[in-house]
């Protein structure tokens, strides 16, 4: 069973993004964080396989979230895949240098952030 | 529910929002505007963008895109924040107000002159940016977490001299996030939270920690934040300007936190289902008290029988908390919609140049939220006659004695089984002369016709008085008092009016609390059952029948020395048996002057009914407002209170004088 955490504000964004990985097969779960603090307390509680990330949220921005598991031994090797928009471009790739694995623009196809999932999951 | 939809309610919630954060910019742009404010702001045109982009509507995405940029300008202190620019923000609101509408009708929307629009605006003379060193401030990992905003803030503090400082904590993992909240309020009431940075190093299981990056103009012992705060950079060492929180913003902050994370979203539709549920459920209740009285009546007090009756007890009781948290969750503040009447208050004054001031009260009174959403209309179309009409230019009400700024009272209280929202202004009054000229000149009455006060004031509720100078730019259309007056009473309210020369003029919507249950009481007509709802009752009076004068073929009961004009409701309807005894009940139905009494042969107690309209099929049925189950899948009807007043003022007009 893979297990995937979406932070996302957005939640009709995060319910499409939770169709899109719940289609790609029946052993991935989903578990859904409406912003940075809600992850912050999710993340020690399970044992993710990725994160997707949202960057422009309130209270703590992706930024913030990407640096904190990056830096954390226990999930810094998580993958994480950044999903915003282009206008966050210096900040996508600000979240990048913190290393973060990937980034998706939105919108996106479904295939997108699919491919995506697989690679970093070694599929 | 269609993903559509789905997008549609986020966006709307989102425009809310947005046009939320439009007021308190506008309101900050005196002062100081809250850098929160405006990137909040960014936030919400972001996410829309986002949504707009994923549901594939690609004119939406477009626009916001532009108007993302435009906010990007601002927020990075780009494009100057003025009252121009706010201006032009509220026109875009308008537009996407306007576009999200036509996309929810299916329709396609024209960006293109817009988005043209806002470049231009963007184009228009920018600020230079600064370009302090900030290596030699912050250490590397700090610096490298902040995002392009975050990092402009920590600039723009920088440039005003402020202090810089670092806030650290460890907290517990399970609560973190409420003691965190508890100090940004701290903090915002001193400065600025630049960015928040949740950290693990060093941090043992089960907690986590917090470096909190500030800028403030007060002392490090100043800040007072119950945690450990380090100095990064002095803040100039000067007094600072005292300057007073209003309460009520850090009220709506507090708020607006909770709700991002603690509310769920539910179309009323949905709860509309469970509450029909609820209804039925109470028709299974009725069908178990049945079936308790009928074993007692066979078995007598057997254990059983007790049984059930203490299990058909707590059953009525949980049924009873259940409706009511029902209609709890459908109920809305009123404050809801009074910030989008203020809105249009402060655009519509400053278009016609009329100062004007607004007063609100009782924002907190709770109304449901269908209601709710159907009074804006009538409400902004009262507001703009009260600023366009009601409202002297300054030099009148100067030579009045008046205060040079008009006021507009925006008032919202129950009464009873009412909520009343009233709209106030301190302008001329209502123009008897004027109003009556108007009405002859349209042909409402004639020349000759002589009327009371009350009757002329009526006439601007008549369908035709209204002429295009009412077009409202909020809906487009032209919204006159009529459509007012059919509006609050398709909601089973009415309209009120009191006005005094050159003092002011007040107009009142009564209305119901909800539409979803009504308490209702049940009457007896013949052989038949009625329910008319208590919101629309003033008493009732029991009576004999020869108390009841003829007047011309109407009847008149004397209450308290007052004429009331009398409808028995056996020949309203056609349903007499001629068998009515003597005694009988009179309710009172409607207020003040608008009274009417219901004649009745019974009064059968109180009810809380789930009403159901009557469908296409009995449209053209007069005098019901619709049919509720009371019970063992009786059916009874719910009297039209507001059609009978209406019918029964007209017709004992000569009869009342």
């Amino acid at each position: 069973m893979k297990k995937i955490l979406i932070v996302e504000d957005s939640d009709s964004t995060r319910a499409m993004m939770r169709a899109i990985v719940e289609d790609i097969g029946e052993d991935f779960h989903v578990i859904e964080a409406a912003n940075g603090f809600e992850a912050l307390k999710i993340l020690p509680a399970e044992n993710f396989d990725l994160i997707i990330t949202d960057i422009n949220m309130p209270d703590i921005n992706g930024l913030e979230l990407i640096n904190f598991i990056k830096t954390s031994p226990r999930y810094n090797d998580i993958p994480l895949i950044i999903v915003s928009t282009e206008s966050t471009e210096e900040d996508r790739r600000r979240g990048m240098a913190l290393g973060a694995d990937d980034y998706i623009t939105k919108p996106f196809k479904p295939e997108q952030l699919k491919d995506s999932i697989l690679k970093h999951l070694g599929r | 529910m269609s993903s559509k939809r789905e997008f549609i309610i986020e966006a709307e919630e989102l425009l809310s929002e947005a046009e939320e954060l439009l007021l308190q910019i506008q309101e900050g742009l005196d002062e100081e505007v809250d850098p929160d404010s405006i990137n909040a702001l960014f936030r919400t045109v972001h996410t829309l963008k986002g949504i707009s982009g994923l549901f594939g509507h690609e004119g939406l995405q477009n626009f916001c895109h532009s108007l993302e940029n435009l906010l990007d300008d601002i927020r990075m202190g780009r494009v100057e924040l003025s009252e121009t620019t706010v201006d032009f923000l509220f026109r875009q609101h308008d537009f996407l107000k306007s576009s999200i509408k036509k996309v929810s009708e299916g329709k396609e929307v024209d960006v293109e002159p817009e988005v043209k629009e806002i470049e231009d605006f963007r184009a228009s003379p920018k600020k230079e940016g600064p370009s302090d060193d900030l290596n030699s401030l912050l250490g590397e990992d700090i610096l490298k977490v902040l995002s392009e905003y975050e990092e402009h803030r920590l600039r723009e503090n920088l440039k005003k001299q402020k202090g810089i400082y670092i806030a650290q904590q460890v907290f517990e993992l399970s609560d973190f996030d409420k003691k965190l909240k508890a100090i940004t309020e701290k903090i915002k009431k001193k400065g600025e939270l630049i960015a928040t940075l949740p950290v693990s190093e060093g941090v043992p299981e089960g907690s986590i920690g917090f470096k909190l990056l500030i800028a403030s103009q007060s002392p490090a012992e100043e800040l007072n934040l119950g945690i450990k705060v380090d100095t990064i950079k002095e803040p100039l060492k000067k007094k600072p300007r005292p300057r007073a929180q209003p309460l009520k913003k850090e009220a709506s902050k507090v708020d607006s936190i909770k709700s991002s994370t603690t509310t769920v979203r539910v179309d009323i539709e949905k709860l509309d289902m469970v509450l029909n549920t609820v209804g039925e459920l109470a028709l299974t209740h009725g069908a178990i008290k049945r079936i308790e009285d009928e074993l007692l009546e066979q078995f007598g007090y057997d254990r059983l029988v007790f049984d059930i009756h203490r299990v058909a007890q707590s059953f009525t009781r949980k049924l009873k908390e259940l409706q009511d948290f029902l209609l709890e969750l459908r109920m809305v503040p009123v404050g809801q919609i009074f910030s989008r009447i203020s809105q249009i208050v402060r655009r519509y004054s400053k278009q016609l140049n009329k100062p004007v001031e607004l007063k609100i009260f009782g924002e907190e009174t709770e109304i449901d939220k269908y209601i709710a959403e159907e009074i804006v209309d009538p409400l902004m179309h009262i507001v703009r006659n009260s600023i366009d009409h009601g409202i002297e230019d300054e030099e009148t009400r100067l030579r009045l004695g008046k205060n040079r700024t008009g006021q507009i009272c925006l008032r919202a209280y129950q009464r009873g089984y009412n909520v009343v929202v009233e709209v106030e202004d301190d302008g001329r009054g209502l123009e008897l002369d004027r109003i009556r000229e108007k009405a002859v000149k349209t042909g409402l009455i004639t020349g000759d016709e002589k009327l009371t006060e009350k009757e002329i004031v009526d006439l601007i509720f008549k369908p035709g008085f209204s002429t295009s100078d009412t077009v409202t730019e909020v809906s487009g259309r032209g919204v006159g008092m009529d459509v007012v007056k059919d509006r609050v009473a398709a909601l089973g309210g009415y309209v009120d009016v009191s006005t005094e020369k050159d003092r002011f003029t007040r107009i009142s919507l009564i209305l119901p609390i909800t539409l979803a249950i009504i308490k209702s009481l049940l009457v007896r007509v013949g052989p038949h059952q009625f329910a008319i709802a208590l919101s629309s009752i003033a008493e009732t009076v029991q009576i004999k029948r020869t108390e009841l004068q003829s007047i011309e073929g109407r009847f008149v009961y004397n209450l308290r020395d007052e004429p009331l004009p009398v409808v028995p409701l056996d020949r309203y309807y056609g349903i007499g048996n001629g068998k009515a005894g003597e005694d009988a009940f009179i309710v009172v139905a409607g207020f003040g002057e608008r009274r009417v009494g219901l004649l009745v042969d019974e009064v059968q107690g109180s009810q809380d009914l789930v009403i159901k309209s009557l469908g296409e099929y009995f449209e053209g049925l007069k005098g019901f407002a619709g049919a509720a189950e009371v019970g063992r899948h009786e059916v009874v009807m719910v009297i039209d209170v507001e059609s009978i007043i209406e019918e029964a003022l007209v017709s004992y007009k000569g009869v009342k004088s």
